[in-house]
């Protein structure tokens, strides 16, 4: 499975070091589910697994959000509009945009990890009337490091999703909340018996967050992460990404916790 | 009964605990307002109450030396604020900051513990309730120290 070229259309920088690359989509047959990844190529760099950010019901655009963490990714952070990056994929497993149907809606986010979910997130707004309660409940480093900053604003403005933003560290300029994103839930409108809620995040904030939700009174079944592991190959045969009994590439990155049955406990190896 | 249990008793802080009990609890609570931007007790000062909030918010913040306050945490209508009426040397820990106009139940902190000396069933179930507070405030600032959101590089 080779690399697609694929031209960069526009670079936005979201935060000091998370770009948004809007790349000319592999093909004109191009779709993707909210959820799933690429395994993106810096052209004599290498490759790394990047969510898709965009809206899933626009096919002429790819649009993904990189944090620079290591060589690779910040190769993809400098390239400018004109360049090519390779392309792999979509990979992956989606949000269980179906199964929330017809109920209440928790996506809990912190961090870059907001990205994976914005496209679950403009699925869910573009088809409103199929969801009861939507609640977007995020955490961020700070004030500063809010991904979207502009888009969040714009979602807190409707009256059809409830946003509550949270902050690890503020001085007083800052209006809102501050504490983890688990000090949130109390406040958000959902029925723990019925909802059904999407994670992403940093690993650790995504454990305590399903604790506090099964707390909240919700069972694992209906509880959903997006994990992150080393994938190399993005098709399930290398073993880079094994998680317990799951290749995350492959099998993931959307897992339900049931599924899991305590591999997001099983410490990395 | 006041207008104080009546809120009480049907408040998830006190569920399970008996009527008497509440009414206990009650009997030393006050309503009380604050306005945006006042402080209702500083680090260091006298810790003699705590408040069950009704509406608002309350910012608890660190004077950091050239950086000013800095807010390490927020509580919000529902939640208990303030426990260190309960352990000695009674002093508070944080300033906590009105941060937006704030409706609340005081309740006296030397009552209550007299309350809660004199009757230790009574003790203990409010111990429960102040020691879970504790707990998930201590799992919050753990995971706020590791710095979850930070470029790992």
């Amino acid at each position: 499975m080779h690399p697609v070229p694929c031209r960069v259309r526009s670079v936005v920088r979201e935060l000091d070091d998370t770009f948004t690359l809007d790349l000319e989509p592999p093909s004109d047959g191009w779709s993707f589910v909210p959820g799933q990844f690429t395994m993106l190529y810096a052209f004599g760099v290498g490759e790394v697994p990047i969510s898709i950010s965009g809206d899933p019901g626009d096919p002429t655009r790819l649009v993904q959000t990189i944090r620079a963490v290591g060589p690779v990714s910040d190769a993809l952070t400098s390239v400018a509009v004109g360049d090519v990056v390779g392309v792999r994929g979509p990979f992956g497993t989606a949000w269980p945009m179906e199964l929330a149907e017809g109920r209440d809606l928790i996506i809990m986010t912190g961090g870059i990890g907001l990205a994976p979910l914005r496209p679950a997130i403009l699925h869910t707004l573009e088809h409103r009337d199929r969801y009861n309660n939507v609640t977007l409940l995020y955490g961020a480093r700070s004030p500063g490091d809010l991904l979207f900053a502009e888009q969040l604003q714009q979602w807190r403005g409707r009256f059809d999703l409830e946003v509550l933003i949270t902050v690890d560290h503020a001085d007083r300029t800052w209006r809102g909340p501050v504490g983890v994103v688990t000090s949130l839930i109390g406040r958000a409108s959902f029925d723990p018996e019925t909802a059904v809620a999407m994670v992403c995040g940093p690993e650790i904030m995504m454990r305590f967050t399903i604790q506090e939700l099964e707390r909240a009174g919700m069972t694992e079944d209906r509880l959903f992460v997006s994990m992150e592991r080393n994938m190399k190959c993005g098709i399930g045969l290398c073993g880079h990404c094994q998680l317990g009994k799951f290749f995350v590439c492959k099998d993931g990155p959307v897992l339900s916790c049931a599924a899991m049955t305590g591999a997001c406990w099983t410490r990395e190896v | 009964m006041s207008e104080v249990f009546d809120l009480l008793v049907e408040h998830p802080f006190f569920k399970g605990m008996s009527a008497e009990q509440v009414r206990v609890v009650a009997d030393t609570g006050t309503p009380v307002s604050y306005r945006e931007g006042q402080t209702i007790f500083s680090e260091g000062g006298h810790a003699d109450a705590c408040w069950l909030l009704l509406g608002g918010d309350i910012a608890l913040e660190l004077q950091t030396p050239g950086h000013g306050p800095q807010v390490m945490q927020t509580l919000h209508a529902g939640e208990i604020l303030g426990w260190a009426w309960m352990f000695p040397p009674y002093r508070w820990h944080f300033d906590a900051h009105v941060h937006s106009d704030t409706e609340a139940i005081r309740f006296d902190g030397p009552r209550l513990r007299d309350a809660a000396e004199a009757d230790p069933v009574l003790g203990f179930e409010l111990m429960k309730r102040f020691t879970r507070i504790l707990v998930d405030r201590m799992q919050s600032i753990r995971i706020q120290l590791l710095d979850v959101y930070s470029t790992p590089r």
